[in-house]
């Protein structure tokens, strides 16, 4: 007990951050928990995008050109888990961390120590899943999505660390979302009901629990293939009774809600950015809030339209079809609320607004390709296609991404203290923009013709928009050097920023100063 | 508006707590995962499991620091009512995600009773899968799998109503005399608290004693193994991830018993031996959804 209380003598001089590697390791503030979820996202942006010039240098021409088959499908597989697992969560985790404390009023998150553990995690499991791509047999080769039996009868045995590795990634998310709901629901400022909460708080806090909701999910569908691995069970082999296409089935379970676990904290992010370089109001702030939980919620009855082709009854086909089309009514109204918020406003193009008027624009086109992959007899014909890559591109790149992107400007004058390079954000802007489009945009087309995803190899008649996408792909990869570089330029020399930093926006972190002290709302502020 | 009165919310200084356990998480990962691997490669000296318990010693005392550590800090007066409603949202959304992690083997052993074998045995539109294996019936339990050579189906099953009603008794009855401990806290009746913690305790190891005991006969003398088809990897998948939830339940019940006699809780704060009975009552709930989906039907 004594030697307890003794630790926190000092608690009363708390206010400033440790010095050295220990601030980092130990550290129970929120801020610099998020600084490490973005800095450790950006890593894994940069690893997995590496990947992916591999990919688009061997698809540069048809024939084998410059890795093996085996590796080839490594980095398919490799690239997707990381991007999705290790770059885009942990960036919105990164900036719910930085910024859902700040928006209600609250002195740190929750459950401050869990907070750190749910961070340092990750660095382990990417550790293990990278090793593999050390190791005899090489990395895992399934694809993303690790279908059995390809990924337990025909797996490498490196298989065996990358279900352990999710089971901890797992874990991980659970207790964030845990924390993020927590904080939520427990550390607002009495007067911010729920209907006064920013909109980027509502869509983490759906967010989160679509996480809860499905990460168990994931990890029991991974346990199943230990067990058939290791340990005799016959979930997905139809020798014993079982079913590989009940892989599918709890896969997509998981894999239908996670797809929207990565882009609700973006649509959140957007509805801040828009009203504040409009001048306006959001539009439709309730119809918002009440899309967004529609989303989640038909996010739960949808997951086999990512199986049409694998055999299904007729009645499956037409149940998963409309609930999956219905999905077009909550987005297109939240589509609607961004373009009806900008109508007539004040409108100006700083780079935050740019990122967030070219995400209403090219997610939407991510959204109608999904619309036509929701159509169950033309999914026969796009089903494992280029097209299927062009539209998730669509919405994780220019969707996910470019909400990051456009966050990270918005708020990154808070979190520093000093302005970015506005003429240096724009370019990086049109760079990624342009670089995205021509990578994604012809994979549309090479599909539609039938060009086959997951293949280092295709016919001779692709070959030109190919090449189009390779080499927006390498503009696309090298332009984010330029994002670091800007970053790292606003950190150390950028001009001071304001405490409001633009123009009247909305929200309590805009109350605060720039950069935002260490701890911030030990009292509950005072809300409109 | 007015702060007054509103007591700061406790946020915890720099801590080495969660390091270790992410450490002690990834040592336990990296041994088990090159254990299974040897194991399955017939590797003679493997030494990966000693990995594996060192990542467990390393979780074991990072928890028994972590949560004594808390205790101390909630005595010492450093929580407020408000922090302590973070622990009640942390527990009913963990519980929330256990109740999920169940259902996906729910889901699995509905979807292969229901739809993959009858398909697997020529019903319906998908029947045409019984081209694989001609010879095959549907049924279930599951007694001749497709293909007898790589999974052979079990002799018999376990039946519901001998040790399976016993064991439902066993724990239904422990929700009730976990119940009658926590009235005994409000009430400040510390003695019966303590009684029917132990019988609670007593109950829920008499139950892992009767499960060892289905599963030794499971195993010697029926051949319902993990190997033995989609029946036996249901039912011991789901019945031994329930047992581990009993035994980790039964674990927290332990704790909260040693905690009563230290002289922790009072009728008024105790947050700790109601987020352990509400666990119980969870993995209660899930024998209740076994006994019936597994046992009976």
């Amino acid at each position: 007990m004594s030697a307890v209380l003794e630790s926190h003598d000092h608690s009363h001089d708390h206010h400033g951050p440790a010095k050295g590697w220990r601030r980092w390791v130990y550290t129970t503030n929120h801020k610099d928990i998020g600084t490490l979820y973005l800095w450790f996202s950006f890593i894994m942006f940069l690893t997995g995008g590496c990947m992916a010039l591999v990919i688009r240098a061997e698809l540069f021409e048809p024939g084998l050109q410059i890795v093996e088959p085996e590796f080839f499908n490594q980095m398919t597989t490799m690239h997707g888990l990381i991007m999705v697992f290790g770059a885009v969560m942990p960036a919105f985790v990164g900036l719910a961390n930085w910024l859902i404390p700040m928006m209600i009023g609250a002195p740190d998150m929750a459950l401050p120590r869990m907070n750190n553990l749910s961070f340092w995690i990750l660095p382990f499991a990417f550790a293990l899943l990278l090793s593999t791509l050390f190791m005899e047999e090489g990395a895992p080769n399934f694809g993303w999505t690790f279908y059995a039996p390809l990924s337990t009868t025909y797996a490498p045995s490196t298989v065996t660390y990358f279900i352990f590795g999710v089971h901890i990634m797992g874990a991980s998310s659970i207790m964030g979302a845990i924390n993020i709901i927590a904080t939520i629901l427990n550390l607002r400022t009495p007067q911010m009901t729920l209907m006064k909460m920013p909109l980027f708080v509502w869509t983490w806090l759906i967010t989160a629990y679509l996480l809860i909701a499905v990460m168990p999910v994931l990890a029991g569908v991974v346990t199943m293939m230990l067990m058939d691995i290791h340990f005799g069970t016959s979930f997905f082999s139809a020798a014993g009774g079982g079913d590989p296409v009940l892989f599918q089935h709890v896969f997509w379970f998981f894999g239908h809600p996670e797809v929207y676990i990565m882009i609700l904290p973006a649509f959140g992010i957007v509805s801040q950015i828009i009203p504040t370089f409009s001048r306006k109001k959001l539009f439709g702030y309730t119809s918002m809030v009440y899309a967004t939980s529609s989303i989640a919620f038909l996010s739960f009855i949808v997951w086999a339209h990512h199986m049409f082709t694998v055999g299904m009854p007729l009645a499956g086909e037409l149940f998963f079809m409309y609930a999956t089309m219905l999905i077009a009514v909550p987005t297109g109204v939240k589509v609607f609320n961004w373009v009806a918020t900008m109508f007539k406003g004040a409108l100006t193009f700083e780079t935050p607004m740019l990122y967030a008027v070219a995400f209403v624009v090219l997610f939407t086109i991510g959204g109608f390709s999904g619309l036509m992959l929701a159509i169950a007899p033309v999914d026969f014909q796009y089903h494992d296609t280029y097209f299927v890559v062009a539209h998730f591109h669509y919405v994780l790149v220019p969707g996910a991404i470019f909400g990051i992107f456009a966050g990270v400007y918005y708020w990154l004058p808070k979190w520093c203290g000093n302005m970015y390079d506005e003429k240096l954000g724009k370019l990086h802007f049109w760079l990624s923009f342009v670089g995205m489009n021509m990578t994604f945009f012809p994979m549309h087309f090479v599909g539609l013709a039938g060009m086959p995803r997951r293949i280092p190899d295709y016919a001779l008649q692709f070959a030109d928009f190919n090449q189009i996408a390779s080499v927006g792909a390498f503009i696309f990869g090298t332009t984010q050097l330029l994002f670091l570089f800007i970053v790292i330029k606003t950190i150390v020399s950028g001009k001071k920023a304001t405490a409001e930093v633009w123009d009247n926006p909305e929200g309590l972190e805009w109350t605060i100063p720039s950069p935002a002290p260490y701890h911030t709302f030990s009292t509950p502020p005072d809300v409109k | 508006m007015s702060t007054d009165g509103y007591q700061t919310y406790y946020v915890p200084e720099k801590s080495r707590l969660p390091i270790f356990m992410a450490i002690g998480l990834a040592v336990t990962v990296i041994g088990a995962g090159t254990m299974m691997n040897d194991l399955t490669a017939g590797v003679e000296d493997s030494s990966a499991h000693w990995v594996m318990f060192t990542g467990f010693i390393i979780i074991a005392a990072t928890l028994y620091t972590w949560f004594a550590k808390v205790i101390a800090e909630n005595h010492s007066g450093l929580y407020s009512g408000q922090l302590n409603r973070s622990f009640v949202w942390g527990m009913g959304w963990f519980i929330f995600s256990e109740v999920m992690f169940f259902a996906a083997f729910f889901g699995a052993l509905y979807y292969v009773r229901n739809l993959a074998v009858p398909w697997l045995a020529g019903e319906g539109d998908k029947g045409i899968s019984a081209m694989l294996w001609p010879e095959f019936q549907a049924a279930w339990p599951l007694m001749e799998t497709p293909d007898a050579t790589q999974f052979a189906g079990p002799k018999e099953v376990i039946h519901p109503w001998g040790l399976p009603l016993v064991n439902t008794i066993l724990l239904l009855s422990s929700s009730v005399t976990v119940h009658l401990a926590h009235t005994a806290l409000k009430a400040g009746n510390r003695a019966r608290l303590k009684m029917w913690l132990a019988i609670t305790i007593v109950l829920g190891l008499a139950f892992l004693g009767f499960q060892i005991e289905e599963y030794a006969e499971a195993y010697n003398e029926l051949g319902l193994t993990l190997k033995s088809g989609i029946y036996g990897s249901t039912f011991f998948m789901l019945t031994g991830f329930h047992g581990a939830h009993v035994t980790i339940g039964a674990f927290m019940l332990t704790v909260m018993l040693l905690r009563a006699f230290k002289g922790h809780f009072t009728p008024q704060e105790h947050f700790g031996f109601e987020a352990a009975s509400w666990y119980w009552h969870f993995v209660d709930v899930v024998w209740v959804g076994l006994f019936i989906f597994v046992y009976i039907m």
